[in-house]
């Protein structure tokens, strides 16, 4: 059953061709089947798959299969062959039955949209191209899935062209993303030029063999391509698009910016970990960078008033969370995070979704109030959704995976009390800005009446998502709370074990007891401020400090302001005043001083007889004065 | 002999010279007779009494005629001429007497450095021309009774007046 | 006959052409204009004469046949395009005809 993994790329693919070639002509209904069924197909055949590999892995691990000889150029010999072992397997099937799902409910979510099957052509093409990144076994391959979902992350987020506000929103995730897609290429270029190959298991084998722990090269390496995994992932410095990206329809911010393309940065670090383990300076920044990114994007996500906004924060802060796994060398809890992520992330926003359309789209949780009654089943999920999200432990799988990343962060080598208490800090401010929007969205008196309520091709998905955002967890259970961890054997063949051991004084239950307390103080905080005393909260958010800290956070900690005035404006200056184009000025000095000459000479056509005569009068002069002389 | 060279030539340059700063059309003329006439004899000195005649017939009593026949249709009167004293200012002629000054020293000087023989030794009379003429140059008596022909048509072509309905 | 040396022919011819060179460039009425261009073909058909009397072959003579030949041509259309011009522009001045100018 192996040999079926080349249809997992080809069947969103095939999919797109159609939709793109066709798509405007199918009636609707075909069109939605089109693109629902290519990915679940997709989705089966990745299911399938999986069963095959885990009753009986193949040799090494791994099993490779090579479609065909992409460039063969002397030793450069890319090949678009599809590599899968535990790593790409886990990812290809959250991420194949996530869109499933996603696709499934945007049949009907998208249904009064003029751009359906443009819709799901460009959604199809958005998953194709992930699962070739996913499942590429060289870089070069890699980097046209990940230029790929760049593209359709553009196309998508600017689906509605018609407001100029989202082309812009479109171009700034694109131009931003692209600082790090250029840093990417330089790290491939550095790693070909030295290594000699993008083959990622041969050219990992290599470094390792060559590069001697702490050398100038895997830190250049490993650096261009955390500059890559960084802009991807949308975290610091790069961060800037994501909350804009959520111009884009929701199933769209759904998949592509919340389970799927803002991962691949957690994929490509992970792929390359022996890199990382070469240099340990760059490990520590994706350490730092994941825990400075979640605690500020904590903050953001706190003052925001879109309920999109607030889940785009939130996706970055938790995305934070598996940089961090990644930087201690908790590579298994990394990926683990990601697949509950994946999960209850893509749970909120499609009921983020429903809620917005019951409400005739309105994005403010402040204009919203008491759906816990009007509209049960998106409470509850949305309550579930969101319970993962903080970690409520034992019922929900974001408690599992979250609580195994704050533990790394303390018992890790290279983990600390710094990283572990910003960890913690997380938490918290997870479940601070998680109940608060549950609390002013679902609880409270109702602001209006709910007429649109979402058929079954929108309840199905949510209800699975949940589900899996329930017990997707208990796939790994840690040592105090039944030992079982499946997930992290299941990965050893791809990824190093976790080195912990550091611990000292404080064990994996105290850690977790700690983040227990920490996700209930964060409950009860957004309890307080929200339900009982409100006027509290306005008191605090409108005093002098509470309003600058207010201003800060929402305005993402000021990065785009920096951005704009370091960068953008003083383009903007510069093309301004190269206006009349300095480099195509000897251009037009040419043709400038043609002209001068053109009208200098056309002076000597007077038109008059008498002129001319004279002109070969002087001519005649000239020549015979020249047989003279010489 | 040779004075009747340089007495001709100096009458004919002489008479160039007056009728290049005449104001009247026919004065100016009648004064390239003259210089016409004068270069016959400078013909018929260089023992070239043939084209000596030819000058003398075609040159200045048809060619010249032809100029006083249509001076006269254009009736060019007193107007004329204070319009031709208007014209010829004497800062006109500056920059055309220095071009043309430079070319005759250019011209004398060139003359002056390549060696010349004698000229008009013996006389070649129409008997030779004419043998030359229908003989080795028998084209380009054709060519130029042609040309003869073009002009002929051309000048009746030209000198009509206009039709009188339009075209 | 005693002999006149070519240079000196020559140089008469030459003297001759650069005053018709002279009228030519300086007169502004046409037919004066058609009168210098007559003294400047009659000046290099005495240069052709000459020079065919220096060597004492007709050819120089047969040339000023031909000379003469284009020059009476050339003075039949012309002053028929003088007429024309006169009827047109209401005046024999050279420098009314200046349509062709850049």
């Amino acid at each position: 059953m192996l040999h079926l993994l080349w249809l997992v790329p080809a069947f969103p693919i095939l999919g797109f061709l159609v939709l793109a070639l066709v798509g405007p002509r199918l009636p609707r209904k075909l069109a939605a089947v089109v693109g629902v069924a290519s990915i679940g197909a997709s989705a089966v055949v990745s299911i399938l798959v999986a069963t095959d590999f885990l009753a009986a892995p193949p040799a090494n691990g791994a099993f490779r299969q090579t479609l065909w000889s992409w460039i063969d150029i002397g030793w450069f010999r890319p090949q678009v062959a599809l590599y899968l072992d535990g790593l790409s397997l886990v990812m290809t099937t959250v991420v194949t039955v996530v869109s499933f799902l996603i696709h499934l409910y945007s049949a009907e979510f998208m249904a009064d949209d003029d751009g359906y099957s443009r819709f799901f052509a460009y959604m199809n093409l958005f998953v194709a191209s992930m699962v070739m990144l996913l499942l590429a076994d060289n870089l070069l391959l890699l980097y046209l899935g990940w230029e790929g979902v760049g593209l359709c992350s553009y196309l998508l987020i600017g689906f509605w062209y018609r407001d100029p506000v989202n082309g812009l929103a479109a171009r700034k995730a694109f131009i931003v993303t692209r600082v790090g897609d250029t840093a990417m290429a330089l790290g491939l270029f550095l790693l070909f030029s030295h290594l000699g190959t993008l083959d990622i298991q041969a050219s990992m084998s290599r470094a390792a063999s060559q590069w001697p722990v702490g050398s100038g090269l895997p830190i250049a390496a490993a650096a261009l391509l955390l500059g890559g995994a960084v802009g991807k992932s949308a975290q610091l410095p790069l961060q800037t698009w994501l909350p804009d990206a959520m111009a884009g329809p929701t199933p769209t911010s759904a998949l592509i910016h919340a389970a799927t393309m803002v991962t691949a940065g957690v994929y490509l670090i992970a792929r390359t970990h022996v890199l990382y383990e070469l240099a340990p300076p760059v490990q520590l920044a994706v350490a730092i960078v994941g825990a400075s990114t979640l605690v500020m994007a904590g903050f953001s996500a706190l003052t925001q008033w879109d309920l999109k906004r607030v889940l785009a924060y939130s996706t970055i802060s938790q995305i934070g969370y598996m940089f961090l796994a990644l930087g201690v060398g908790a590579w298994t809890a990394a990926i683990f995070h990601f697949m509950t992520h994946a999960f209850f992330k893509a749970l909120l926003f499609l009921v983020a979704g429903i809620v917005i359309h019951a409400m005739n789209d309105e994005h403010s949780i402040f204009r919203m109030g008491g759906l816990r009654r009007l509209m049960p089943v998106a409470f509850w999920t949305f309550l579930i959704g969101g319970c993962s999200l903080a970690g409520l432990p034992f019922l929900t799988a974001g408690f599992y995976s979250k609580d195994l990343i704050v533990w790394a962060a303390w018992s890790s080598p290279r983990g600390g009390w710094a990283l572990w208490s910003a960890a913690l800090l997380g938490v918290l401010l997870t479940g601070l800005y998680t109940f608060r929007v549950i609390f002013v969205v679902f609880f409270g008196e109702p602001t209006a009446e709910v007429e649109k309520r979402p058929g079954p091709a929108m309840t199905i998905p949510v209800i699975v998502l949940a589900a899996l955002s329930l017990v997707g967890g208990l796939v790994e259970l840690p040592p105090a709370l039944g030992n079982l961890p499946l997930f992290s054997r299941f990965m050893a063949s791809a990824l190093p074990p976790f080195e912990g051991g550091g611990g000292g004084a404080m064990s994996e239950g105290l850690s977790g007891l700690v983040a227990a307390v920490a996700f209930f103080a964060g409950l009860y905080g957004a309890y307080v401020f929200f339900v009982r005393r409100r006027s509290l909260a306005n008191q605090m958010a409108l005093s002098r400090p509470g309003r600058a800290l207010h201003r800060f956070w929402f305005a993402d900690w000021g990065f785009d302001w920096l951005y704009d005035h370091a960068l953008v404006r003083p383009v903007v200056w510069f093309a301004r005043v190269n206006k009349g184009d300095v480099v195509d000025a000897p251009y037009r000095g040419i043709a400038r001083v043609s002209q001068v000459l053109h009208h200098g000479l056309s002076l000597t056509e007077t038109g008059r007889v008498r002129w001319y005569a004279a002109g070969i009068a002087a001519g005649a002069v000239v020549f015979v004065g020249i047989a003279l002389i010489l | 002999m040779q004075a009747a060279f340089y007495i001709a030539g100096a009458i004919a340059v002489l008479s160039t010279l007056l009728m290049i700063t005449r104001l009247n059309a026919v004065h100016a003329l009648l004064y390239l007779v003259v210089s016409l006439l004068s270069v016959a004899i400078v013909f018929y000195t260089l023992g070239a009494p043939f084209v000596a005649a030819l000058e003398v017939i075609v040159y200045a009593g048809a060619i010249m005629v032809l100029f006083v026949f249509v001076v006269m249709l254009l009736n060019l009167g007193d107007r004329a001429t204070a319009l031709e004293r208007s014209w010829l200012t004497p800062g006109m002629w500056i920059g055309p007497s220095t071009l043309a000054v430079v070319l005759a020293v250019e011209l004398a000087w060139l003359l002056g450095r390549s060696a010349s023989g004698a000229a008009g030794e013996t006389v070649v009379g129409p008997k030779e021309v004419a043998l030359a003429l229908y003989g080795p140059y028998l084209i380009g008596v054709e060519l130029a009774s042609m040309l003869l022909l073009g002009g002929l048509i051309a000048a009746y072509h030209l000198g009509r007046r206009a039709p009188e309905k339009a075209e | 006959m005693l002999p006149v040396s070519m240079g000196q022919g020559l140089l008469l011819a030459s003297f001759l052409f650069a005053l018709g060179l002279v009228g030519l460039l300086v007169r502004r009425n046409v037919i004066f204009m058609l009168m210098s261009i007559e003294v400047m073909l009659n000046a290099a058909g005495l240069a052709f004469v000459v020079a065919g009397s220096r060597w004492s072959q007709p050819d120089g003579q047969v040339v000023f046949l031909f000379i003469l030949a284009m020059a009476a041509s050339e003075v039949s259309v012309g002053l028929a395009l003088v007429l024309q011009l006169n009827r047109q522009f209401k005046s024999l001045d050279a420098d009314e005809a200046s349509v062709m100018r850049g």
